[in-house]
């Protein structure tokens, strides 16, 4: 990479100054505000605020309701996680085999990525709809009575398999262009050494897939953790009542809800606790190792 | 070890283009045979049909006694050796020698001493638990050499393993592949564009134009008696000289002097080719040649000049002395190749 070399001090900063101002206004100031507001109880009326140390964080993980939740969201990641890992990796080797390159294909798959979650969940509401949606009549098929909304099970179950079903196209695309990256070469060079395709497939395809898989793994994790809160929101439909629902979810309910300021700053706090260890993961451990050329 | 036999092999890719025209060769037993031609004449669509990498359109491949069309590559008891090398990124230089071992079911300690005995012939043994992006090209180049040779196969594939290295590692593991198909003995079909490649490593040459095989020979047969004025133009360098003659009555017209030959008058037109190095330069020689270039190559010159209106080079010894300008000269009748104008096959005489 070539430097610049900046003979005065204020250019640069000047250039730069715009980016820091976006990243603090609407990153650093609330994250600091919600550390700050995760030490002190909030008047649900907004009549001033008192210092309570880290009660907030002891308060939260001595609720039960919470750790329950911590846990649906703990096996609604992994579930999510493998599953749209899982079925996107099956999908592009079926593809590889059939379409090397084909371009239309891969863009039909990538028009679910457009798709907003909110939106997403909606046509999970639809799909689920209690008197005609078409997979509550394909579960009736089997006389079994699919009842998203009202029972947790089946509220869970619609929201894993429409989160599943957005997240798919994106692993898919990424796993494609891993696999078209690996060269023919190699490939031809396993045929002669390995007669059987699933051997070749773990010994060399899967093992050249792993910077991909592993790169895909930190983003579905922050996917399931965060980025299906309109699905969630718009599948249990504002009222949580019974229903499952994940951890950022939460934090929204109780602090936008049950206005719980501090509580839910608390939350939030835990939650950025978690991203920054993700993002060290993906950085130091994946980064560094996962590397052959 | 194995012949391997074609009987009117044809590729015809999906979209309709004919790599291969059918053809039909055998190749002996321990045989070191070098496909050569200029690129996109087939030479690797006619490698990998016999790897197993491309189907066969038509015909019939036999490697051994078995006929291979439809066996997978990993049956047909082959080692095959890339021009990029394939080597598996992920896996060091002693799993990539042993991976073919360990999916043939070769017990631990066998895989372990043969990967042992491979890198020390290829002096790799200093390298072994390196990955290959950790290697020069050419330690790649013999790894990849590795992998094929502790397989013990049949026959050895090559797919220009060489036109990746510099001229001077070329040389080098030109003469080390040579040298280690003389001591292992196995069939090997080498592909290249090198014509020097092609001349000293082979024992047959198979030449290839546009999907068709124009001559199958001993590199001397290739040199001397090229079959057409392709193969005449493609192997040596600089290429024989194809010189326009016209028919007379007592022989053949070449510029204003006729050269006493008897051909079989077919009315067909002829092209005379001669090596440069056939033409002796003589002051006393019926010809006589305008040098426009002397060409320094150290260990001789090469003198290209006007037979005429045809342009003409002669290869003389370093130690004789010339000039630009009038060099007379001879040429010996028995050296000369007649070959037909309108097809470019050679005339017997
Ligand atoms: N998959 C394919 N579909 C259609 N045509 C192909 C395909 N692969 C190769 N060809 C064509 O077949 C011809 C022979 O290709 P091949 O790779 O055998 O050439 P080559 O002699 O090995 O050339 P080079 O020296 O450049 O490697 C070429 O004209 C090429 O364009
Ligand atoms: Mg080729």
């Amino acid at each position: 990479m070539k430097r610049a070399l900046f003979s005065n001090i204020w250019l640069p900063v000047a250039l730069l100054l715009p980016q820091l101002v976006i990243i603090a206004v609407f990153f650093y100031w609330p994250a600091g505000y919600a550390v700050q507001s995760s030490f002190y109880l909030q008047d649900p009326f907004g009549f001033g605020s008192t210092f309570v140390g880290a009660g907030n964080y002891q308060s939260l993980f001595r609720n039960n309701e919470y750790l329950k939740i911590a846990n649906f969201t703990l096996w609604f990641t992994v579930i999510v996680t493998f599953f749209s890992l899982a079925i996107a990796l099956i999908l592009a080797v079926k593809a590889d085999r059939v379409i090397r390159g084909a371009k239309t294909y891969r863009t039909l798959l990538m028009w679910v990525y457009a798709v907003a979650p909110p939106v997403a969940g909606f046509i999970a509401v639809i799909m689920f709809n209690q008197s005609w949606g078409p997979l509550t009549e394909f579960f009736a098929l089997f006389g079994y009575r699919f009842q998203v909304g009202v029972n947790f099970n089946d509220t869970a179950f619609a929201m894993i398999l429409t989160s599943i079903w957005k997240q798919v196209p994106v692993n898919f695309i990424f796993f494609l262009s891993g696999l078209q990256s690996i060269p023919r070469s190699v490939r031809e060079a396993a045929l002669i050494d390995n007669r059987s395709a699933s051997g070749r497939f773990w010994t060399v395809t899967f093992p050249l897939l792993a910077p991909t898989g592993f790169f895909l793994l930190i983003i579905n994790i922050t996917y399931a953790l965060f980025d299906t809160f309109g699905i969630v929101d718009t599948v249990v439909k504002g009222e949580p009542g019974n229903n499952p629902m994940t951890l950022v979810y939460k934090v929204y309910v109780d602090g936008f809800r049950g206005n719980d300021l501090g509580g839910s700053s608390a939350q939030s706090v835990v939650l950025m606790a978690l991203v920054l260890a993700l993002t060290f993961v993906q950085f130091r451990l994946v980064e560094r190792r996962i590397h052959y050329t | 070890m194995a012949v391997v036999h074609f009987d009117a092999v044809q590729k015809v890719y999906p979209n309709g283009f004919e790599a291969v025209k059918p053809a039909s060769f055998y190749i002996e037993d321990g045989e070191f045979v070098v496909l050569v031609g200029p690129s996109g004449c087939g030479k690797s669509t006619m490698l990998r049909m016999i790897a197993g990498l491309e189907e066969i359109s038509n015909g019939v491949l036999q490697i051994g006694d078995r006929v291979v069309n439809d066996i997978d590559p990993a049956d047909r008891d082959i080692a095959m050796v890339f021009q990029n090398y394939a080597l598996y990124p992920h896996m060091s230089v002693r799993n990539n020698i042993g991976y073919g071992l360990k999916n043939r079911a070769v017990p631990r300690d066998v895989i372990a001493a043969k990967v042992d005995e491979a890198a020390k012939m290829l002096n790799l043994s200093d390298y072994l638990d390196r990955k290959p992006s950790q290697l020069s090209g050419g330690q790649r180049q013999r790894v990849a050499m590795g992998r094929a040779i502790v397989r013990d196969p049949a026959l050895f594939l090559f797919d220009e393993p060489l036109s990746n290295l510099d001229a001077k590692l070329r040389n080098q593991m030109r003469i080390e592949i040579k040298a280690l198909q003389r001591r292992l003995g196995v069939t090997s079909v080498y592909v290249t564009h090198d014509q020097v490649e092609a001349m000293t490593m082979a024992d047959r040459i198979i030449v290839m134009n546009g999907g068709v095989i124009e001559q199958i020979g001993t590199p001397s047969e290739i040199y001397q008696s090229p079959a057409s004025t392709f193969v005449a133009s493609f192997m040596g360098a600089p290429p024989m000289n194809l010189l326009e003659v016209t028919r007379a009555d007592t022989g053949l017209r070449l510029a204003d002097q006729i050269l006493p030959l008897d051909l079989p008058d077919t009315g067909a037109e002829l092209i005379l080719g001669i090596r440069p190095e056939d033409i002796i330069p003589d002051p006393n020689g019926p010809f006589s040649i305008m040098v426009d270039i002397v060409e320094e190559l150290g260990a001789h010159r090469l003198l290209h000049g006007r037979l005429g209106d045809q342009s003409v080079t002669v290869h003389v010894p370093k130690d004789y002395t010339v000039a630009e300008g009038v060099l007379r000269f001879a040429m010996p009748i028995e050296v000369l190749s007649f070959f037909d104008a309108a097809s470019g096959q050679r005339v017997s005489r």
